[in-house]
């Protein structure tokens, strides 16, 4: 915390995540009446278009970033028992199936960021971690992450949430059987199939305690909320427009269920964006207000999420075409699928 | 004079630890000659696995986040 000069210790930091919580939960509680007396403070109110788009920001906007505050803060105080060091030590030498479903579990709570994807994926390769589970870790850590769970959460309630969460673990683990059968080690790239480890071997930091993990739980709800927090509000506020503007059964017409090109049209427009999960899913739930069908607008989010341009640049430097081309092949036939069976159920 | 090499891709952590180190050690009056690694094959070769990795004298100290100020006080 910026307040407190000295280290806090394990009591004082309970302390602190008690009066938060309480805090949290009195916000979360009454977020209807907040919003309800934001909006009639400003003279406006819920039968006008303006005045619905409005109480739509003034409730959505706290929602949101409560809930990611909450989870971001949970999720950053559990990765410190999850090192990359110490997950590559649980997958490595284990057979595929077991360790494509371990390895797509632990890419929930591995800390990971894009730009380390190949130093990742070598480093666990180097350790006799198979190719094909490998990917199934790939795929899971960037698609299945706290932030995308957390707007589900908070905008489409817990059953989205916890499909997608779900979803995503069976695409990883699938995606990465598949990979792992295709044996496609030649397709690495040749200074990765030659790579000795040096001498200098980093095990990871040595753990400091409850004080020291709950610190990077802080540190972690900083850096992330800083980072997402415009997209959101962007997000919302796009999303409040559509939501009193856009008639009703707008979307229906091209995005809803009866359109069968609209799961493949959504899958390649998402590969070229790089959007963070936080700016997409606000202007998504918008979309499904107006008639945009569940699976079609969850098979949008996965592609954003996994198959984005600028991290195939990045693996392009370890792997060969040929193995790209199969892994986001592979992956979009999953978040097809998704699609397709979400629009059929639902 | 401490070596001191920043593991990293090139990403805006990585740049950012750059200019934090350079910070501390201006402000603790340090002389260290800073460079940078950014070529794959040579960042694997120190067993790191999440960037930005700091490496002090030859030794891995760092991997993984910006490094706090602390920290990187406690390498001079």
């Amino acid at each position: 915390m910026p307040l407190l000069r000295r280290p806090a210790t394990t009591p004082v930091w309970l302390l602190l995540i008690a009066a938060s919580a309480a805090l949290w939960l009195t916000l979360y509680l009454n977020l209807s009446p907040l919003a309800d007396h934001l909006t009639g403070f400003l003279g406006l109110d819920r039968s006008t278009r303006f005045g619905e788009a409005l109480h739509f920001f003034f409730y959505d906007t706290p929602k949101v970033l409560l809930l990611l505050t909450g989870i971001v803060f949970v999720m950053g105080v559990v990765q410190t028992f999850f090192a990359p060091e110490r997950t590559r030590a649980l997958l490595s030498g284990r057979r595929q199936g077991v360790g494509n479903v371990l390895a797509a579990l632990l890419g929930i709570v591995t800390p990971f960021c894009s730009c380390s994807a190949v130093p990742l994926f070598i480093g666990f390769l180097s350790a006799g971690v198979p190719l094909g589970v490998t990917f199934s870790f790939l795929i899971s850590a960037p698609m299945v992450n706290e932030v995308a769970l957390a707007l589900l959460f908070g905008l489409f309630g817990w059953q989205v949430a916890a499909l997608y969460l779900g979803l995503g673990l069976l695409i990883a683990i699938v995606a990465g059987l598949v990979i792992g059968q295709l044996k496609m080690e030649r397709h690495l790239e040749d200074w990765v199939q030659q790579i000795q480890r040096g001498e200098a071997t980093w095990s990871g930091d040595p753990a400091g305690g409850w004080p020291a993990r709950f610190a990077a739980g802080w540190r972690h709800v900083r850096e992330i909320v800083a980072k997402v927090w415009p997209y959101i509000l962007a997000g919302i506020a796009l999303g409040a427009g559509i939501h009193g503007y856009v008639p009703e059964d707008f979307m229906a017409s091209f995005m809803g269920k009866d359109a069968w090109w609209a799961v493949p049209a959504a899958v390649l427009l998402g590969v070229p964006m790089y959007a963070n999960a936080a700016g997409i899913i606000p202007v998504v739930e918008a979309l499904i207000g107006k008639g945009a069908a569940l699976g079609t607008v969850l098979a949008f989010m996965m592609s954003v999420i996994a198959l984005s341009a600028p991290e195939m640049i990045i693996l392009r430097k370890a792997l060969k075409p040929t193995l790209i081309a199969t892994f986001a092949g592979v992956v979009a036939t999953g978040i097809l699928l998704v699609g397709y069976v979400f629009n059929l159920v639902l | 004079m401490k070596d001191i090499k920043v593991l990293g891709t090139g990403c805006a952590n990585c740049r950012n630890t750059v200019r934090l180190i350079e910070e501390v050690a201006a402000e603790q009056g340090v002389a260290i000659t800073l460079s940078k690694v950014e070529e794959l094959p040579e960042i694997m070769k120190y067993g790191v696995m999440s960037t930005p990795g700091v490496v002090v004298d030859g030794k891995v100290v760092h991997a993984g986040g910006i490094p706090d100020r602390a920290k990187i006080t406690s390498w001079f």
